[in-house]
């Protein structure tokens, strides 16, 4: 009779561990996960990471400065051209060299159409990753556009190492403008069709709403920035707090949300789009005539000293660290990557919710591992 | 606090630290043994509130093996940069402050993994990007014959 009660009882089941990733398709890369269960219920995770470590910190040690741009493409590849802006801005600070308008300008506009990109296929993965399959056709077909937009213009779709150290590697195309404004244009009617579809849907809004809650106080003790940040209430964006390149000059606001959940991280990433936009509008038909590169010495040496560098990416703060002693390639390097930090928030929010909600928590976070493992 | 105020602020804590105004931030130096109290201090005091620990980084400076430490408030906005070093290249050890600031966590466990430094208190201390069969990568005396090309 008693043993026949233990069966039934669900709490005094045992904890099991189920192994999910290194390839899973909601993992977005290759990052594995150990999760602890109780039932449905998610007790523990352990993120095993390094499965795409290429040791980008060690292999700065040995190039110079314009190599070292190439490689920061390859960390966070959704925002490939704000990495090598916060490289190029960094040795731009050591030298002391002044940027033109033209340049400060365009690097902006370029920005922000990168972070508009990374949240459309955000927009498209998260969808899909809680059922929504339309979402990635809406998602891709418009992020295309962007891309046809930077291969005019930086001969690259994704990773467009358009950067250099004092300024861009070529001028805009002649259609830029016009193809960014007819972009705009469009993006501003389909934009609102992405909240008919998902934003407004109540399956949505059952999967989302109290699921994976982060306080601000939590926030900023795990570092927590970028939209997952904002979410919770804590003014992190670096573009208002820190301003670069062109950022002091235009008025915008930071977005953020208090609930600090799933939901919340969502909306963020909307209504950032929605400023992004406005952004773009502000600068577009303002770019000043000019220079589009400053011209460098062929040999770029740092003074001695530590350099630091924050700009804001599609998913938070990112800093670049160099340690000069004065030679043609840095003595250390270190990347803050906000996605590595981000990710050790993810146990603690997930704890005591259910296998199901790990991955719409787990999508909020919006990681990219390459720049996890970099 | 603008950087004398916060040079002279810490001076008031502890009159032996080594301040630095560097040309960015104010770069502060201290031994080991007083990293975790200072570290607290600065994230408690009312004036300070140094909540928010943006970047840990291990560096191997030749001799020595350091960590530093950059921190800003959240609400003054005001940035330090805290830097430690030990001359110990065999067994390099500090005091964690991942009960001070989450986030060290894993930066700690990075640091373990790629320069081989330890912290002791730390909650989880393994290796987080490598296998136990690597080295120490980001160390100046690593040698790896096969995988690095040396022109």
């Amino acid at each position: 009779m008693e043993e026949k009660e233990k069966n039934i009882n669900p709490d005094e089941q045992q904890e099991y561990v189920i192994n999910m990733g290194p390839q899973h398709p909601s993992t977005h890369g290759v990052l594995r996960l150990v999760v602890s269960l109780k039932g449905e219920i998610v007790k523990n995770i352990e993120p095993h990471i390094g499965y795409i470590h290429r040791g980008i910190e060690k292999m700065c040690e040995s190039i110079t400065y314009p190599q070292i741009i190439h490689l920061t493409d390859r960390m966070d590849y959704l925002s490939a051209h704000i990495n090598n802006e916060a490289v190029c801005l960094n040795v731009e600070k050591a030298l002391e060299i002044d940027i033109p308008d033209r340049i400060k300008v365009i690097r902006t506009i370029m920005s922000e159409l990168t972070r508009i990109q990374s949240h459309q296929l955000w927009w498209a993965s998260f969808g899909m990753d809680l059922g929504g399959l339309t979402c990635f056709f809406y998602g891709l077909r418009d992020r295309e556009k962007i891309l046809d937009v930077f291969e005019e213009t930086c001969g690259g779709r994704m990773l467009v190492s358009y950067n250099c150290p004092g300024g861009v590697m070529y001028d805009i195309h002649p259609n830029f403008q016009k193809r960014v404004k007819d972009f705009i244009k469009y993006f501003r009617k389909i934009l609102p069709e992405y909240d008919q579809l998902l934003s407004g849907n109540v399956i949505f809004h059952e999967r989302s709403k109290g699921i994976g809650k982060l306080s601000l106080e939590d926030t900023i003790s795990y570092g927590i920035t970028g939209p997952t940040g904002r979410g919770s209430g804590f003014s992190c964006d670096v573009r208002k707090h820190e301003p670069y390149s062109a950022y002091d000059r235009i008025t915008f606001k930071e977005i953020l949300h208090t609930e600090g959940d799933t939901y919340c991280r969502y909306i963020t990433r909307i209504d950032e789009m929605w400023e992004s936009m406005n952004i773009i509008e502000q600068l577009i038909d303002n770019i000043p005539e000019g220079p589009f590169a400053v011209k460098m010495k062929p040999i770029i040496k740092l003074p001695e000293g530590e350099y630091y560098q924050r700009v804001e990416t599609a998913r938070g703060e990112l800093g670049v660290y160099i340690i000069s002693d004065g030679n043609k390639n840095p003595y250390r390097v270190k990347f803050r990557s906000p996605n590595f930090v981000n990710l050790s928030v993810f146990n603690h929010i997930t704890k005591g919710f259910k296998i199901a909600d790990l991955v719409a928590i787990g999508g909020s976070l919006d990681l990219v591992i390459p720049d996890i493992d970099r | 606090m603008d950087k004398i105020q916060l040079g002279e602020y810490i001076k008031s804590i502890d009159q032996d630290l080594g301040i630095k105004e560097g040309k960015q931030y104010v770069e502060v130096t201290v031994p080991p043994s007083k990293l975790h109290s200072l570290a607290k201090q600065l994230r408690d005091d009312k004036e300070a509130q140094f909540d928010f620990l943006f970047c840990l980084s291990g560096v191997d400076w030749g001799q020595d093996l350091g960590v530093v430490y950059h921190l800003r408030s959240t609400i003054y906005e005001h940035v330090v940069v805290i830097k430690t070093r030990t001359s110990d290249r065999e067994h390099p050890q500090f005091d964690s402050v991942s009960d001070i600031w989450k986030t060290a966590d894993f930066h700690e466990r990075e640091a373990f993994d790629l320069l081989g430094i330890r912290f002791a208190n730390h909650p989880d201390l393994r290796r987080l990007f490598l296998d136990s069969s690597w080295g120490f990568p980001l160390r100046k005396d690593y040698v790896d014959d096969i995988n690095i090309v040396t022109k």
